[in-house]
């Protein structure tokens, strides 16, 4: 994109860019180490992954205050002004992907107390959970770039990982019906299977932001050859 | 023909159609074929780098020019379906008609009341309590009413500069135009009187038809129904003003609004 005639407002825009990108960092690892945690049930861990909640809540409250501001002084126009809209949007789902990362966190504490670990499938989220924080940096990468291909892409691919929570979802059935003593401990890893499909969803809607600041098309709730056809 | 060039509010009324308008400084040409349809009842905004020739569209529209030799329009101005660059068409009602108001406010050396009266007088034979009316009603039409009944007859120069700028709308509201044309109103105010203009021009629009020109970007995009963006006398990009400010169809648009060029 071509420089502004006041450098200063340049600055200021690469600035809160760079804020998004260094929080998604941020939620990345988290999520990462909630799955980590989740694997290996690891209380040490998934604490770990509780604290972070607190720096990434104030990095976007940092970052909101900082794009009120530039709206203020700069009065953005077109490109600017979506750009500034969709890193509002996109901080926010940042900050959910990492509330769902606590609440990973916060299950495998809890499964942990209940103390009946090993009889559940916790592993075989692990595909889901990658594929989740997978999307998400892919995500962050795109809007750094503003690549509007890999948006796409990513559009399509949170769609694997709803396939896999449905997987999942009869998988869990099947064991409550075989032990009904696994049923609390299976409906954590429900919750645990929802937060990973959610994380997915923030990468998604991530993903229709990059589009709208590039293309200036709204993509949400929009059929997949519509988004196709505004992209091109 | 450049699509951008011809591009048509759907579903409006036009009050000005332009066709084929070229404008010619002496030898220079100030204008390039400009097509552009002016919506009644709406604010239509120029904005574009200074010389793109937005305020010499403006002055086409009442042949403003004409005042000066060696220059002249060419083209089509059809000001509900009649042509104003016809020679035959008589400037001084063509300017009651379309109705301009200047950078700098213009108030006559005279009295509030026969600033509003003087022009009606060249146009209409009315009586005292008429007049009277008149002057009220475009006082009041200019959002200036209450602050000058009191003293309708203290010169027009007495008054403040947003309170001047304000008159000078008011006289021209008075011969009831059906455009009136607005040669960046604002930019001798400050802000509040400039607030105070832009306020009263959402309520004109109500009974007019208002073009403007203004070099305050943000200006054009709080108070018009469309832009046009202009740049070397070439209409680049003409749509609705929301459309235009949030996403330009030309890149030449997108780099003037957002500050990287201009």
């Amino acid at each position: 994109m071509d420089k502004h005639i006041s450098s200063q407002f340049d600055a200021e825009l690469a600035g809160v860019s760079s804020r998004v990108l260094e929080l998604g960092g941020l939620v990345e690892s988290q999520i990462r180490h909630a799955v980590y945690a989740l694997s290996q049930f690891s209380v040490e861990v998934a604490d770990q992954v509780i604290a972070t909640e607190k720096q990434v809540n104030a990095m976007e409250v940092d970052i909101d205050r900082e794009l009120s501001s530039i709206i203020a002084r700069r009065q953005p126009t077109a490109r600017d002004l979506r750009l500034l809209m969709a890193i509002s949007k996109i901080t926010g789902n940042l900050e959910r992907a990492g509330d769902e990362s606590e609440r990973i966190a916060r299950m495998v504490k809890l499964i942990v107390d209940q103390g009946i670990t090993r009889s559940l499938p916790a592993s075989e989220l692990r595909i889901a959970a990658d594929m989740a924080s997978g999307l998400l940096r892919k995500a962050l990468d795109a809007f750094a770039r503003l690549d509007v291909q890999t948006a796409l892409v990513i559009l399509k691919e949170d769609d694997l990982i709803d396939a896999e929570f449905d997987g999942f979802l009869r998988k869990l059935v099947t064991y409550m019906m075989e032990d009904p003593r696994t049923i609390s401990a299976s409906l954590d890893l429900l919750f645990v299977a929802k937060a990973i499909e959610r994380i997915g969803d923030h990468a998604k809607n991530i993903a229709e932001f990059i589009i709208y600041v590039v293309k200036g098309a709204d993509v949400r709730h929009t059929a997949m050859a519509d988004i196709e056809s505004a992209v091109k | 023909m450049n699509p951008a060039n011809q591009l048509t509010p759907s579903g409006v009324k036009n009050a000005i159609e332009i066709r084929g308008l070229d404008f010619f400084y002496g030898t220079f040409k100030g204008l390039k074929g400009i097509n552009l349809d002016i919506a009644e009842h709406k604010v239509t905004a120029f904005i574009g780098p200074s010389g793109c020739g937005k305020s010499t569209l403006l002055r086409t529209l009442n042949r403003m020019y004409s005042l000066y030799p060696g220059q002249r329009a060419e083209g089509q101005i059809n000001l509900y379906g009649e042509n104003v660059l016809d020679p035959k068409q008589d400037l001084n009602l063509l300017r009651a008609r379309v109705g301009m108001v200047f950078q700098k406010p213009t108030p006559f050396p005279m009295s509030i009341y026969d600033n509003i009266a003087f022009g009606v007088k060249l146009y209409e034979n009315l009586s005292r309590s008429e007049m009277d009316d008149r002057v009220e009603w475009a006082l009041s039409k200019a959002a200036i009413w209450n602050e000058v009944k009191d003293k309708l007859g203290q010169s027009g120069l007495s008054l403040s500069g947003g309170q001047q700028q304000r008159l000078c709308i008011a006289r021209t509201v008075a011969v009831k135009p059906k455009v009136i044309l607005l040669d960046e109103p604002t930019s001798a105010l400050d802000p509040i009187s400039t607030a105070k203009v832009e306020e009263l021009v959402h309520e004109l629009k109500n009974d007019y038809t208002v073009a403007i020109v203004t070099h305050n970007m943000q200006q054009a995009a709080r108070v018009s129904d469309y832009t046009a963006y202009m740049y070397l006398g070439e209409l680049i990009e003409f749509g609705q003003t929301e459309q235009l400010f949030m996403k330009p169809a030309r890149q030449e648009t997108e780099d003037y609004i957002t500050g990287r060029f201009g």
